[in-house]
């Protein structure tokens, strides 16, 4: 019986239910260290000196101890694993320490001194620009001069903190002539690629997933530097050295969502039909380049919305500050600039007097229409589908007309996410994947990481059917970068569509190879059998790196979110009630994991949308701690209402699309939507109940007064005409 | 220091001020507690006292002197909970989900989404949305025959 669309037990149900599965800290090896990590404590200076005191059984590392390059290894190498004397950021790693008593370790005192240098917080006045990209279809002109009117707006979104629960932890235990990491790791060849690096030519590198609990982007990136510090430890001690950040030091050292601030000019005719769209994003890339051209890419392409407009003009801007840097999360630069696009097309709907939902039907994308990057949509393309239903299954009509004059609003978003790797990302990736058989089936080799989102299970279910052979007979081989072939990161909503893709073929393959027989007795008979394939990407796939036109993605998933609010008048503080999530993802391989997906990316959007605010002082987040920092509880979700649409990709495995990230683009701007309904004129997240207030007794938004002091009316301030045009 | 874990009687030996989730993982060998946040925010570390859900990360060893301890170690894999957090997919990640039970179970029989949601306030997750784990949590409520509902 097939198994695809069927909501089958989860391969991990057990060892998470029971307890018994292994995170980085559950695991002890003979003769382990803790490590510890010496931090600075300025956003921007040079390192005069370091004092410390040595003691017995203590272990400590500086640059001085790496044998190859001092880089955390990512897109561009200039993020150092270890400070030598230039301090860009707070928290920037300079002294490793290690021993086997974590109370003598922490007693351990180190001074650093510092000349420090005066630091540059606001993108806005940064003049270093860490990455530009310009998106231009049609003629602007042309199409501001056939509006009938302009509407202009600035928007913010601010920094989020993932606060996955398990903070970031690894174990490095040297091996052979070199090392092997296990750790709370999102992308294992990352890490492995990074340690290469770190080491210099011909020693052994393996690294290890263990259990994750939860990445949601926060754990791209910043294992390599942690798995970098156990290494160089383990390397000098000659003993396994495990680091477990606690909360605090994961706070504060660690990536965060970008805040952005999206500027849009729009021209409109008086039926809401849009002419002209020109838009500028600018995000905080912070002290390194880390992930963000890519983060600025996603969002630079994402910013116009599902909507048609031929002539269009898109900015991007990525600047560097002296925090630190900013990273991949879940969304990827796409929630910050459509919640631009949102609350925008909100108010457009306002100022031209218009039902949102028909402003939002007249404009959006159809078959057959083309993007800012000049796509073409197929079949595949749902968002009038999203929209419709969302409404209905909402009753948004109905409750628009309730809630008027109580405290209640409803507010109304429409999204898109792309699915994969941008443009020609997946080819340069070829990622593989392996099936194999064994004397029980089936096993299944990637190195797409388990981090909550159901990999393993979804990834066995469509290796079951492509075999047809029963679920129970698949299992996953652990993520060991020794074993694995390299199938690519964990991240893009591209683990079910891309990875699972190949997975697909490969079974196809192998179940030919078997002519009918059962795996588990080939390999009785005959011995070890394995396919290994690459991914393909489609032949249509056109995409310009450099001017940003064509296929951004081979697909897009589609979504509707409906929120329902209720504003207390004297605390100003906004109660999410409920939120209706219609969404298009294609096929849904198993319906259980794929709702779950939405749910839990909803709640975190909430969370972005209303409380999850970041302080930062000097450089440094003020409230890393999870007293100061709150995400949403049970008690501040809202009840949720998730409908599964399918309109298959057919490229995808069984017609599935990216899932990952779509549920987290539509939450802010449909609850900011819903204030708006209240006649309060919010245009940032969170939407705190200061951020409320203000707009709710002042006449202009507090975001565009911001804005004011900096740039407002001359947008060459934030694209000074000095600086470099994009290529 | 001698009390009740996971129902057998038993005496260890640790810093009275030592917390008792690091006595229990590092001392008795019991992972399943896990350690979220050190300050009582995120509850991971839940485990019973007496059969109250508390953090292990604020309770110093001393505490649970002669006191009955049960951690998810101690459900012994037969909770119905646990088999509802599997068929419902109430475990992403999983991080939380040690905790998560042992704070549904406090709830009592039966509870109300009214009281699962009150009750579970102090326990974060950042990977369902909490949907999953109410419906996990209502699963294992009896069923009411249909004849008996009408």
């Amino acid at each position: 019986m097939p198994v695809v669309g069927q909501s089958v037990r989860r391969k991990d149900g057990i060892g998470k239910a029971t307890g018994r599965v292994q995170y980085a800290d559950d695991l002890v090896f003979p003769g382990m260290l803790y490590g510890r990590t010496i931090r600075t404590t300025i956003p921007c200076g040079r390192i005069q000196d370091v004092k410390f005191q040595l003691s017995p059984g203590l272990t400590i590392c500086d640059f001085r101890d790496i044998p190859g390059k001092n880089v955390v290894s990512l897109i561009v190498d200039d993020q150092p694993c270890l400070v030598e004397r230039e301090v860009r950021h707070v928290a920037e790693p300079v002294l490793l320490l290690a021993h086997e008593d974590r109370d003598a370790l922490l007693a351990a005192t180190v001074e650093i001194e510092y000349e420090e240098v005066t630091p540059l917080f606001d993108p806005l006045r940064s003049e270093q620009v860490l990455k530009e990209l310009l998106i231009e279809k049609g003629n602007l002109e042309k199409g501001f001069a056939s509006a009938d009117v302009i509407v202009e707006g600035v928007y913010r979104t601010g920094h989020q903190e993932h606060i996955y629960i398990e903070t970031n932890g690894v174990v490095a235990v040297p091996e052979k002539n070199g090392i092997a990491v296990h750790g709370s790791i999102q992308c294992p060849f990352y890490v492995d690629r990074a340690l290469r690096v770190l080491l210099g030519p011909g020693r052994h590198v393996r690294v290890v997933q263990a259990e994750t609990g939860g990445g949601f982007g926060g754990k791209e990136e910043y294992p390599s530097m942690l798995a970098c510090h156990a290494t160089l430890l383990a390397l000098k001690s000659g003993r396994p050295v495990k680091i477990i950040y606690d909360r605090v030091e994961d706070m504060l050292a660690t990536t965060k969502r970008h805040p952005s601030l999206v500027r849009h000019k729009t021209g409109v005719k008086r039926d809401g039909r849009i002419t002209a769209m020109d838009v500028e994003v600018v995000i905080d890339g912070g002290a390194y380049v880390t992930l963000s051209p890519v983060v600025l890419s996603r969002g630079g392409i994402h910013a116009a919305g599902p909507y048609r407009c031929a002539n269009t003009r898109i900015r991007g801007r990525a600047m560097f500050t002296n925090t630190p840097p900013n990273g991949a999360f879940r969304g990827f630069g796409a929630p910050q600039t459509q919640f631009a696009m949102e609350v925008h097309m909100e108010r457009i709907a306002e100022t031209l007097g218009l039902d949102p939902v028909k402003v939002r039907e007249r404009n959006a994308l159809r078959p057959g229409d083309f993007t800012a990057t000049g796509q073409k949509l197929r079949e595949d393309c749902s968002a009038l589908t999203v929209l419709r239903e969302a409404v209905k299954r909402s009753g948004y009509r109905r409750k628009s007309k309730k809630y008027k004059g109580t405290n209640k609003g409803i507010g109304i978003a429409l999204f898109y996410h792309g699915s994969g790797f941008t443009g020609s990302g997946e080819l340069k990736l070829a990622s593989r994947a392996a099936v194999e058989c064994t004397e029980r089936g089936v096993r299944l080799l990637v190195s797409s990481t388990e981090i909550g989102q159901g990999t393993r299970t979804m990834h066995a279910q469509i290796v079951a059917d492509a075999m047809d052979i029963p679920y129970e007979q698949v299992e996953v081989a652990p993520v060991d970068t020794a074993v694995v072939p390299d199938s690519g990161p964990t991240v893009a909503s591209r683990t079910c569509m891309v990875v699972g893709k190949i997975l697909q073929r490969a079974s196809e393959e192998l179940k030919q190879k078997l002519g009918g027989m059962p795996p588990a007795e080939y390999y009785k008979r005959y011995g070890p059998l394995r396919v290994e394939k690459e991914h393909v990407p489609p032949e249509w796939l056109k995409w310009d790196e450099d001017r940003y036109r064509g296929d951004a993605y081979v697909t897009f998933a589609w979504a509707c979110d409906v929120a329902e609010v209720e504003v207390d008048r004297d605390t100003f503080e906004v109660r999410p009630l409920r939120i209706t999530a219609v969404q298009d993802i294609g096929r849904a391989i198993h319906p259980a994991l794929a709702t779950g997906q939405i749910e839990g990316g909803t709640g975190q959007g909430v969370g972005f949308a209303l409380i999850e605010q970041v302080v930062m002082k000097n450089g440094a987040m003020a409230n890393a701690q999870l007293t100061n920092y709150t995400i949403p509880t049970t008690l501040d979700t809202p009840d949720m209402d998730v409908v599964l649409l399918e309109n298959p990709f057919p490229e995808g495995p069984f017609g599935a699309k990216g899932l990952g990230e779509l549920p987290i683009d539509g939450p802010a701007p449909a609850i900011v939507n819903a204030i708006r309904s209240l006649g309060i004129d919010v245009r940032e997240v969170p939407a705190t109940p200061e951020v409320v207030m203000l707009a709710a007794s002042n006449s202009r938004p507090a975001v565009e007064r911001h804005v004011d002091m900096l740039t407002y009316g001359a947008p060459v301030a934030v694209f000074p005409p000095t600086a470099r045009a994009p290529a | 220091m001698r009390l009740t874990l996971n129902g057998a009687a038993v005496d260890v030996e640790a810093h009275p001020m030592k917390r008792l989730l690091d006595v229990l993982r590092e001392e008795c060998g019991l992972t399943g507690t896990k350690e979220g946040c050190g300050e009582g925010e995120c509850g991971a570390c839940t485990v019973l006292i007496d059969d109250q859900p508390v953090c292990a990360c604020l309770v110093p060893w001393a505490h649970v002197d002669g006191r009955t301890v049960t951690s998810i170690e101690g459900l012994a894999d037969q909770h119905p909970l646990q088999q509802a957090f599997m068929d419902e997919v109430g475990a992403q990640c999983g991080i939380c989900t040690p905790g998560m039970i042992l704070a549904a179970i406090a709830l009592g029989p039966n509870p109300s989404l009214t009281k699962i949601k009150e009750g579970l306030a102090g326990n974060l997750c950042r990977c369902t949305g909490y949907e999953a784990i109410y419906r996990a949590i209502q699963s294992t409520a009896p069923v009411i025959p249909r004849s008996a509902a009408d």
